[in-house]
Formats: structure tokens, C-alpha cells, sequence
């Protein structure tokens, strides 16, 4: 095993279908019309020399090491910009091209340190082979002249340095911030001799507009821009290929190792969901995997107010199983259950789920997604027939007008943004739906044509406004409606929706968004082209969550934005594994691939398969638990990997529900807010250290591998198993692919799914089976999964959360670039530099009413529980609404949230708590009572000596 | 467990198919009710139903009746 090595073309490959043939040094190729002389020749495994170019970039021409000579033509024109023709005669190498290359390289090395061996490049250094390639052999112009040898290094960003002096203005790092990132935080101030490489206006990088992406870093041909860590560690020598475990854009890396130690993780260029592009966290927020804070031990205690006590694995299960036991003989067989992870794998999942299902004897099992997508589900099935995202992420590429709508892509699925920000850069249209003018409105060389900033819950009055114009005003797709949807209920849905209660004018008022912007976008969306709809938790967590989802397939259907690329219903997933985990039949009343429990035919599948008999009648969701435990009839949890008292609504009543609990087990990578709560804690296992496969937003399933043993000493698909032998289950998977041989076998959308065929493909988009062995990129082309497109009506029901005296504003809360969900990893990295609080935006006149200052600590309060924080003072806050994020315990923005959840799916309405702010000189008495139970709860008594 | 959280829950469903036709409508949010909630939600508000439904609008009473005789129709 070595290291991955990607090959470079030079420069981009040509999508064009006409093919050209011409000869490179007497070989003849043939290359789609458009190509490079560079690729071409690439393409033959000639590498022509290169320094500028580098096929994630457009061709540029600036550093001439890559003349050729064409037969016909004058000079030595570039290849990284030469376009093949028809019947070329090309030459890479001859005495001209050679010492025109050598005199390149020795300007070059003429102004470069000659520190090779002890530069952190050193064997992975573009220019230092370069310099072998053209064979230099002596630089000629001394080092007595002007040169930038003693540029001083910027080390300001935690995790990359760059040093100017090893710096070439080759412009790649400049070009894949533009480019790739689409930020444009570099630039090459200066010019002529004094050209250098610059972070927004010649500041640091950490204080400029950069936003870590890394891309300067790996399109960097020297050591100008490197990693930290590789300057720590040196080179990696051995690499896998696995799938990050951040949000649900599951971009592709490369774990670039020494030993069982990462040194980098590096986008991997055939990676189909980030093709080489990352972000901040997946790029360089991975140390959390071995953090001090990890436990490695599995602990016990009778007790939550005791302190943990070390155990064996043998005792902590043993353990576990009895409680259980104890608790279901005592309580009945439904007074315990369980709760997949989105940060597990999906054959993880999938076992958490059997446990419940077949070892526990019901269906008390209920997944994160519970608090995110669970309506994305309900809605899509019920409209479409599936419970999954129509399009590939390459979608984007050919959408016309792009339609956001409660989702910040910039900030929660970045690298994705960047590709939507490049297909604004080509032209395509922004509407934008949000309280908030968030980052992508304005943004460079981007702007929105629309923003519709309506006042938080009342997006499906707004949605109703959309369709209501496009109805009304003879904008639907007649054709695409009478084909693919049931017209009865499509003419019950139109008649519906064209009632004057529906218009824009008429909501106006209640929305907040002028009625003359609503028509706008409706008629830009409808008759803009392809009209491809993104859409966030803005949209599910809300009492209407599920009603939003409906409305907005309503409007696909309506205006025919379906079944092709660059149109479709896109829910943007929050964690890594939010797909999978619903796929995986985490949810209460389904099985894998979304098939209801009460199905006779399907439980029998399941049956058979286990040996054993299953209920046909739906478990409890979450909350569920929570007011059952309370009732005191629910009394036994395992929890795989989630943080339910951090991310989960109504802080109180979680953990009120937690304590009347008898035995709680949590299994995760640290000790957190949850397990204050529990009385037993499994070490869980990272996704360096395990096998298995993650799905992403786009249903993409991708391979995890591992590349570290277990810190452990097992990955968490084993541990379930443990439990779930010692329970009397007879569970003997001895690798993740069994799992899923057994998912693809009850699961027909999984039906061809395999880890052969997943290495074999890179990977795969469910469905995959006979009818699409290599996986279905765009669904319901022909027709919709249930056959006739459902038109559901969409009714305005306002939220019964309302602003009155005592709490006139509306709070609405989410998450930033720097940080990640319940922050239990991202707070362990050095990504604390960027975000280190939770900080509550509000606008600048209610700060004034108020007395707030910028940076002022205030008073969070709603009528389920108050907290504080600091404030930040900005303009792109509504009036009226304020925002915060809930990556930081010492805040717990949930204990502000309330118990209002989802007519259909019970999601929690985390985007609507009425609420007041007033300064404040420090903690509130919950914060200061929760940080001693926390303090408490993490106590370890030593182990006892031998 | 709340009956007044099952109340709740058991109206907001009913507020959905509201636009419905009144069999249309009570055949929906049995449904519904029947494919999500768990046997003890629906023991609690049968219970609460069995006091007179306090609360709970018309057409979801008729649906919670029509669920616990086993006569609704799946839509």
C-alpha cells in the first residue's frame, strides 16, 4: 500500500462529443474536440513540463515551461492553452524546447531558497521536479541580485502556512480561491518583480476573508502554501480513500498516512460528490479523532449523580444486556428502545435498528433525522413517491434559475455552495428565501435577483404565493402536468391554490415580503428555464415543516422541474449520514427503504430473514420517548452516536425525560451532554477507524475505510453486535460488507449494492438494482417512483409559537462554516479559532431599543428557559428576528427552544421561539446549575490497584 | 404521557386535512394517526377520548372512533 497518486492532466477536461485526432511525437490520439495540447498528450502518458497549470483549474499560460512546437504554426505556443486540432502535428521535446524550458526553470530557481532537504515539500515538490525534468544543472544568475528570500512566513491560520518566499506566482492558489472556491479572498497585488500573492487587502489570512477551504493549499505547486501538519510530521507515505464525516455533501478523501497517523487529508479529485474540493472542516477539522477528551474505556454507574466507574467490555455489556432485561421484565417489552446515529455508518445504522426490531421486540427506534429531514421523508414520499432528494449534485450545472429557500449553503454544505456559486458566476439566477440575508445573497461576483426575507413560519403561505402566481397567471407546464401528475388532483390543487387568500397581496403582510417581489420570482422560476429548488432545515423545522416540503414539490410539478438535469427538489442534508440513516429503517414505523412496518409482505422478508417475529405496529419517535419516560413507561436508551440533550429541543424536558429514565447508555467518541444523563458510556470508534458506507444528500452511498485501528478497540458496528448477543441475539458479522449483503438483500432499492461493486464504481446513487446497476444519478425521468405525480393542498396553518409583550421577537437558530452541529468535533479542533461562542445576531434598531452593544453579554429568553450570551450587532438580521447557533454547551441555545414540533413527522420547530433579549452581567442560574451537573457527571474514579 | 400533547398532536393532523371532504378528511388523519403513533399514544388519547374528547376537534373525534373500531378506510 502507497500513496494515491491522481494523475494531472494540466487542464480540464472537454465535454464535447466530437472527437479530434492528431499526432503528439508520432503518436496519433484522439480527444474530444476542445482539449489541450497538454491533455491530449497526457492522454497518451506523455507529461510535458508544467508549473502553472493543473487540471482542477482553467488553463492560464503564465509560466511558458509547457511550449511545444506545432508543425504549421510559429513560435512555441503553450499546450495548457492550445486547443487540439483536426490532423496536428505536435512536438513536446527537441533541442529548442529544451533549453527554452531550462532558461524558464533557472529564472525560477534563480529567486527560490535552495533549502530542498529541509523543506517540508521535499518529494512532493512540483517545482523540484520540474527542475529534474527539464534538467537544470545550473542556475547562472548567482544570489547576490533582488530576490524574496527573506519574505517572512504568514503563519496566522491554525492549520496552513505560507511562506512568500518559496512562492513562484504561479497564481494557481489565487485562481482555485476564485475559481474552485468561488471566495476570491487572493489576489497577485503588485506587478512585474514586486507580484506577490496576497489575502484580502495584503492582511493575514487568518484575518482576511479566507475561509480555509484549503484549495490554495493543494493547488500550491512548491511549499509556499502547505499544511501545518506536514510540516510537523513530513510527507504521509500511504493513502485510502474514504468519505468525510461532516455534513451531508460526503465529499471523497484522501487519508494520507504514516503509519496509523493522519498527516493530511486531501480531496480526492474522483470523489463524484466534491470532484477535489473541500472545506474548512473536512479538509483540517479531523484531530478531534484523537483529542485528549476521547474515552476508550467503557464505564458504568449504578447512578447519575455517581461517578463513572472503568470497566471491561465484557462487564459493561454484560451490564447493559441486564439492565435491559431487568427493565423490560419489570416495565414490558416496549420500555426500551433505541437511536441511530447520521455520524454512524449505514450498516451501523442498520444494526441498531435490527437490535431494536428483533432483539428488543419492538419498534422503539427513531434516528436524528427525527429533528432535521424527518419531513423532507414524509413530504417527498407522500408527493413523489420516495423519501430522497431528486437530482445529483452535478445538477446545479445546468440549472437556470437556483431557488433557496430556508437553507445557507455557504456555511452548512460549502463545498457544494461552490458549485452552485460557479454556476451563478455563468449566469444562472439566485432567488433567495430567508429571514436572514445570508452570505450567498451578495457575494463576489454574485448576487441574488431576489431575496425574499419573509418573517420566520410563514413559509408556506409564501410558497402558496409562488405557486398561487404561477397558477393564476398561466405559468404551469400543461403538458409536463397533464403527462406525469394525477390531474383530479391536480384541478382540486389549482383551484385551491388560485384563491385570492393565496396572493401575494393578500400575504404580503403576514410575510413581510412585498407582494411585486413574490411575482417576480414566481415568474422568473417558472419561466426562467431550469428551475432547480435547494431547500434546509429553514424549511422542515417548523410546525409546518412537512407542509413546506409538499408545497415546494407542488411547485416542481407545477412548472415541469422534474426528471431532468438541472432541475428538481434538492433537500440539502445536515449531517453525513442523514440519508442513510432513513434509508437504513431508523425510523419507528419503517423497515429499510422506506417500507411501513404494518406491510405483511415486507415484515415477512424481515422475518425470515431474522428468524424471528416482528410487530406491525409503529414505535416511538423520540420526543415520544422523552413523554413516555416521563409517564414513566419508557425507561430503558441506547444511544449510538447522538447528543439528544445538546441538539434536541426544550433542553428541560429532555433531560427530564433522561433522568426518569433507569438505564440510559450512551456510545460516542467523548463524554457528552447526553451521557451526564447516562449510566452507561461505550467508547465509540471514529470514521478513521472503521469500515463501512456513508449516503449523502444526492443519495450517493461511498465507501468509509479505515485507516487506524479502533482507539477502542472496536468499531461501532461491533460493539451493537456485543450487545446485541448478549441480549440472545445470534449476530456473527465479521465485516461491514456482510451488513451490507444483507441490507442489498431485503432492501430492493439497495438490490445491486455491494462493497465489490462500491470499489468497483467508486460510487453508487440508490436506487441500484437490475433496472440500474450503476445507480439512478437523476429520479422519476419518465414517470414519478409512485407513478402519477401527487398534487397535495397546502393549507396556511400559522404556528401556535407567537411574539406577544413578553417575548416579541423571533428567534431562529442554525449553524456557521467553522463549526458543526452539537460542535462535540469541531470544538476539539483548532476551528475554535474562527467561532469560540455561540453569539446571538439581532438587528442594529433592536439592539438600540434594548441599550445592547456589540459584544454585550444579554439575556436570551423564552418561556421554555432562558440562557445568555454575547451579542452581535448586524444589518443582515429582519427587524423583529434574532439568530443563533447551538455548537456550544455552555450556551445550550436549546434550552430557548420549544416542544412545538411538525404536524406529521413531530420535527421540532427550532426555527420559531418567541423570545426577549436584555443585557445581562453573566449566566443565567440554569447555565451555572448545568455547568456544576456537568462538572459532576464527568467524574472518573480512578481504577482500583491490582 | 400528556393528553393534552396527544390533543394537540391529534389536532394539528386534522388542521392538515381540513380542505378535505368530511369522510375524506377523517379516513386521512386516522391514517395517519394509525401509521405514527405508537400503541401507547393511542391507549392515552382513547383514554382521553372516553372522557368526552375535551378538546379535540370534531373530525379528528370521528377519526380516533372510526381507528379504535377498525372501520376506516386507508385513503
Amino acid at each position: 500500500m502507497g500513496l494515491i497518486h491522481e494523475i494531472d492532466y494540466g487542464t480540464k477536461a472537454s465535454s464535447n462529443t466530437k472527437l479530434v485526432s492528431l499526432s503528439i511525437d508520432g503518436q496519433t490520439v484522439s480527444v474530444p474536440e476542445g482539449t489541450s495540447v497538454m491533455r491530449a498528450a497526457m492522454e497518451l502518458g506523455t507529461q510535458i513540463p508544467k508549473l502553472c497549470a493543473t487540471d482542477m483549474l482553467d488553463s492560464f499560460g503564465s509560466c511558458r515551461l509547457c511550449l511545444v512546437e506545432i508543425e504549421g504554426r510559429a513560435g512555441t505556443p503553450a499546450s495548457c492553452t492550445t486547443p487540439v486540432a483536426q490532423g496536428m502535428v505536435v512536438h513536446t521535446q527537441n533541442a529548442k524546447l529544451a533549453k527554452l524550458r531550462r532558461g524558464v526553470m533557472e529564472l525560477y530557481i534563480s529567486d527560490h531558497p535552495l533549502d530542498c532537504l529541509t523543506c517540508s515539500a521535499n518529494g512532493n515538490c512540483e517545482l523540484q521536479d520540474m527542475a529534474g525534468a527539464v534538467g537544470l544543472r545550473e542556475v547562472r544568475y548567482g544570489d547576490e541580485g533582488a530576490n524574496h528570500l527573506d519574505s517572512v512566513a504568514d503563519t496566522s491560520n491554525p492549520y496552513f502556512q505560507f511562506d512568500p518566499a518559496k512562492c513562484i506566482v504561479c497564481s494557481r492558489c489565487v485562481r482555485a480561491c476564485e475559481e474552485v472556491q468561488g471566495t476570491f479572498a487572493l489576489t497577485i497585488a503588485g506587478s512585474g518583480f514586486g507580484s506577490k500573492v496576497s489575502a484580502g487587502m495584503d492582511e493575514a489570512f487568518f484575518e482576511s476573508e479566507c475561509v480555509s477551504c484549503g484549495a490554495c493549499v493543494q493547488a500550491c505547486p512548491t511549499a509556499t502554501l502547505m499544511e501545518k501538519s506536514v510540516i510537523e510530521m513530513g510527507q504521509p507515505e500511504h493513502s485510502e480513500v474514504t468519505t468525510c464525516a461532516y455534513c451531508g455533501v460526503g465529499c471523497a478523501f484522501k487519508a494520507e498516512m504514516r503509519g496509523e497517523e493522519v498527516v493530511r487529508m486531501v480531496p480526492y479529485k474522483d470523489g463524484k460528490a466534491n470532484h477535489g474540493h473541500s472545506c474548512i472542516k473536512g479538509r483540517f477539522a479531523w484531530g478531534y479523532a484523537t483529542h485528549k477528551d476521547r474515552i476508550t474505556k467503557p464505564m458504568i454507574r449504578a447512578k447519575i449523580t455517581d461517578p463513572w466507574r472503568e470497566v471491561s467490555w465484557e462487564e459493561a455489556i454484560a451490564y447493559t444486556a441486564a439492565e435491559f432485561k431487568r427493565i423490560q421484565a419489570k416495565y414490558g417489552t416496549d420500555s426500551i428502545g433505541g437511536i441511530t446515529s447520521s455520524r454512524c455508518t449505514n450498516e451501523e445504522t442498520y444494526l441498531i435498528q435490527k437490535l431494536v426490531r428483533a432483539g428488543f421486540g419492538n419498534n422503539n427506534v427513531d434516528t436524528c433525522a427525527r429533528v432535521c429531514h424527518s419531513p423532507t421523508g414524509y413530504g417527498l414520499k407522500n408527493t413523489y413517491g420516495t423519501s430522497a432528494g431528486t437530482q445529483d449534485f452535478d445538477s446545479v450545472d445546468h440549472a437556470d434559475v437556483i431557488l433557496i429557500i430556508g437553507a445557507n449553503p455557504t456555511d452548512g454544505h460549502p463545498v457544494f455552495a461552490s458549485r452552485m456559486k460557479k454556476r451563478l458566476r455563468e449566469g444562472a439566477k439566485l432567488i433567495v428565501a430567508d429571514p436572514r440575508r445570508i452570505d450567498i445573497i451578495r457575494t463576489p461576483h454574485v448576487e441574488a435577483q431576489i431575496h425574499l426575507p419573509l418573517q420566520p413560519g410563514t413559509n408556506v403561505a409564501v410558497v402558496n404565493a409562488l405557486a398561487h402566481v404561477i397558477v393564476t397567471e398561466g405559468l404551469v407546464d400543461e403538458a409536463f402536468v397533464r403527462e406525469r401528475c394525477d390531474m383530479a388532483e391536480f384541478v382540486d390543487w389549482a383551484e385551491f391554490i388560485a384563491q385570492d387568500r393565496h396572493s401575494p397581496e393578500t400575504i404580503e403582510g403576514l410575510c413581510g415580503v412585498p407582494a411585486k417581489l413574490i411575482r417576480e420570482a414566481a415568474r422568473l422560476y417558472a419561466t426562467g428555464g431550469n428551475g432547480a429548488i435547494y431547500y434546509g432545515l429553514g424549511v422542515t423545522e417548523h410546525s409546518q415543516g412537512s407542509t413546506t416540503v409538499i408545497a415546494i414539490a407542488n411547485l416542481a410539478m407545477a412548472t415541469g422541474n422534474i426528471g431532468r438535469p438541472g432541475v428538481g427538489v434538492n433537500p440539502l442534508r445536515g449531517q453525513n449520514n442523514v440519508q442513510g440513516a432513513c434509508d437504513m429503517g431508523s425510523f419507528p414505523h419503517e423497515f429499510t427503504g422506506y417500507r411501513h412496518v404494518s406491510d405483511e409482505a415486507t415484515r415477512e422478508l424481515f422475518e425470515n430473514t431474522w428468524g424471528v417475529a416482528l410487530r406491525g405496529d409503529p414505535g416511538l419517535r423520540i420526543p415520544n420517548m422523552i413523554d413516555a419516560a416521563m409517564a414513566g413507561s419508557f425507561m430503558g436508551l441506547y444511544i449510538q452516536g447522538e447528543d439528544i440533550v445538546q441538539s434536541d429541543p426544550d433542553t428541560k424536558h429532555m433531560t427530564a425525560g433522561l433522568r426518569a429514565m433507569e438505564c440510559v447508555v450512551v456510545q460516542d467518541l467523548f463524554l457528552n451532554e447526553s451521557a451526564s444523563f447516562a449510566h452507561v458510556f461505550l467508547p465509540g470508534s471514529s470514521f478513521l477507524e472503521k469500515d463501512g458506507t456513508f449516503t449523502n444528500a444526492e443519495r450517493r452511498i461511498q465507501r468509509v475505510r479505515k485507516v487506524m485501528a479502533p482507539k477502542n478497540g472496536y468499531g461501532d458496528w461491533e460493539v451493537t453486535q456485543l450487545l446485541a448477543n448478549e441480549m440472545g441475539m445470534d449476530m456473527h458479522y465479521q465485516h461491514p460488507s456482510e451488513i451490507m449483503d444483507e441490507i442489498a438483500a431485503v432492501t430492493p432499492t439497495f438490490a445491486d449494492v455491494s462493497f465489490a461493486a462500491l470499489d468497483r464504481l467508486g460510487s453508487i446513487q440508490w436506487p441500484c438494482n437490475a433496472q440500474a446497476p450503476e445507480g439512478t444519478p437523476v429520479m422519476h425521468i419518465d414517470h414519478f417512483v409512485r407513478g402519477k405525480g401527487r398534487f397535495i393542498v397546502t393549507d396556511y396553518v400559522a404556528t401556535d409559537e407567537r411574539t406577544g409583550a413578553r417575548f416579541p421577537l423571533l428567534l431562529t437558530t442554525g449553524r456557521i462554516l467553522s463549526q458543526y452541529n452539537v460542535g462535540a468535533q469541531t470544538r476539539r479542533t483548532e476551528n475554535v479559532a474562527w467561532h469560540e461562542e455561540d453569539l446571538l445576531e439581532l438587528h442594529p434598531h433592536d439592539a438600540e431599543n434594548r441599550g445592547i452593544k456589540d459584544g454585550d453579554w444579554v439575556k436570551l429568553a423564552s418561556r421554555a428557559g432562558e440562557t445568555t450570551l454575547r451579542a452581535r450587532i448586524t444589518d443582515r438580521m429582519a427587524l423583529g428576528v434574532v439568530y443563533t447557533t447551538f455548537h456550544h454547551p455552555e450556551t445550550q441555545a436549546n434550552v430557548i427552544t420549544t416542544e412545538f414540533s411538525d404536524w406529521a413527522t413531530n420535527c421540532p420547530e427550532y426555527k420559531v421561539t418567541a423570545v426577549q433579549i436584555s443585557p445581562s452581567n453573566g449566566p443565567t442560574e440554569w447555565q451555572v446549575s448545568y455547568q456544576k451537573l456537568s462538572d459532576d457527571a464527568r467524574r472518573i474514579t480512578a481504577p482500583a490497584a491490582e | 404521557m400528556s393528553p393534552d400533547r396527544h390533543v394537540y398532536m391529534a389536532n394539528q393532523i386534522g388542521k392538515f386535512f381540513a380542505h378535505q371532504r368530511e369522510d375524506i378528511a377523517v379516513d386521512e388523519i386516522a391514517d395517519h394517526i394509525r401509521s405514527f403513533w405508537e400503541r401507547r399514544m393511542l391507549a392515552d388519547i382513547y383514554a382521553h377520548l372516553d372522557k368526552g374528547g375535551a378538546g379535540l376537534d370534531p373530525r379528528v373525534i370521528l377519526a380516533l372512533r372510526k381507528l379504535r373500531a377498525g372501520t376506516a378506510v386507508a385513503p
